[in-house]
């Protein structure tokens, strides 16, 4: 099943995204893991900063913010609504 | 009279805190762990006539992010070897607090598992199968509610059991993929033969094989100069998470 896989950091406020990829190394690899960012989890986009960057995101009911040097090192698919 | 040595680990904001007050209530005292600026607190309570010891370690999500609390945390787990670890869940949000649970239970099987907040769970209509959950990580489990002290007893009840040695645990073992259950088992026999049986030699091989030097200096400190740890070092790349 070939879906695109989109990075988090090109991703639309309101978009939910099932991870499929982590490529962060090292210890930040291990902390996004503890929170949450694990292969086949549900992100929900929540608000991005005036910027663009940070971006907010909804993980394991909790809102947790990510840089873009991490976030576009995320990847996942589009669920549903992915009409954009 | 018989003391045993008690841990509460948890996320932060589970209520650990609290649960550490009311079982200890002025009976406690704090201060800093040795050379780091992470506090400790620890207590005293009674219960069944016998005397507990509660060290509250510092509240993190996981033990191996190599932040100063969860090196605390670690290392007490590992080296000082309470007698039971209480594990604190947060009822609203099991499944980012069963990260830290199933970190714990890799680590000892000492281990009783207490879920907080079920009067918050239960006003969100979040409702746990405590026996399927003990079922499952084959520990103890208690439900609580440490605001209300509600269910505290039940929970030293079985925190003595544990202690006493009542109940043997016998936590989940998690299965890790086939090149990683692989290189546990080559490691094993060589971790055993350095460390002894002091510590579980298959969480050692997942630390060795996450490349955890903060591990390896952590146990190279605490058995002195002698313990030739250096030749696993650097065995593989960060294959686990």
């Amino acid at each position: 099943m070939p879906t695109t896989s989109v990075r988090l950091s090109d991703t639309k406020t309101g978009n939910r995204v099932r991870l499929v990829r982590i490529d962060v190394q090292g210890v930040l690899r291990r902390r996004l893991l503890d929170l949450g960012f694990v292969p086949g989890n549900v992100v929900e986009v929540l608000q991005k900063s005036p910027l663009g960057d940070p971006i907010a995101f909804r993980v394991n009911n909790t809102t947790i913010a990510l840089r873009q040097e991490e976030s576009s090192l995320i990847f996942g698919e589009l669920i549903g609504g992915d009409r954009s | 009279m018989t003391t045993y040595r008690i841990a509460l680990a948890g996320n932060p904001n589970t209520g650990k805190s609290t649960l550490f007050n009311a079982l200890t209530g002025l009976r406690q005292h704090t201060g800093n762990w040795a050379g780091k600026t992470v506090e400790r607190a620890e207590g005293e309570f009674t219960h069944n006539g016998k005397t507990f010891r509660v060290i509250d370690l510092p509240g993190t999500y996981s033990l191996y992010s190599n932040s100063a609390d969860e090196e605390v945390a670690r290392n007490y787990i590992i080296f000082e070897k309470p007698d039971v670890t209480i594990v604190v869940l947060d009822a609203t949000s099991l499944e980012r607090n069963l990260n830290l649970a199933l970190q714990v239970l890799e680590m000892t099987n000492r281990v009783v598992v207490c879920i907080n907040l079920m009067d918050e769970a239960a006003k969100l209509g979040i409702r746990i199968n405590l026996d399927r959950i003990s079922e499952r990580l084959g520990v103890p489990v208690a439900a609580i509610s440490a605001r209300s002290k509600t269910g505290i007893e039940a929970l030293l009840d079985l925190v003595e059991k544990v202690a006493s040695g009542r109940i043997v645990p016998v936590p989940i073992r998690v299965t890790y993929s086939e090149e990683i259950e692989q290189s546990i088992q080559k490691l094993e026999p060589f971790i055993r033969q350095t460390l002894g049986d002091l510590f579980p030699a298959r969480w050692v091989a997942l630390r060795l094989l996450d490349g955890d030097g903060s591990l390896l200096a952590a146990l190279k400190e605490h058995a002195g100069e002698s313990a030739p740890v250096k030749e696993v070092v650097n065995y593989g790349q960060t294959v686990c998470h």
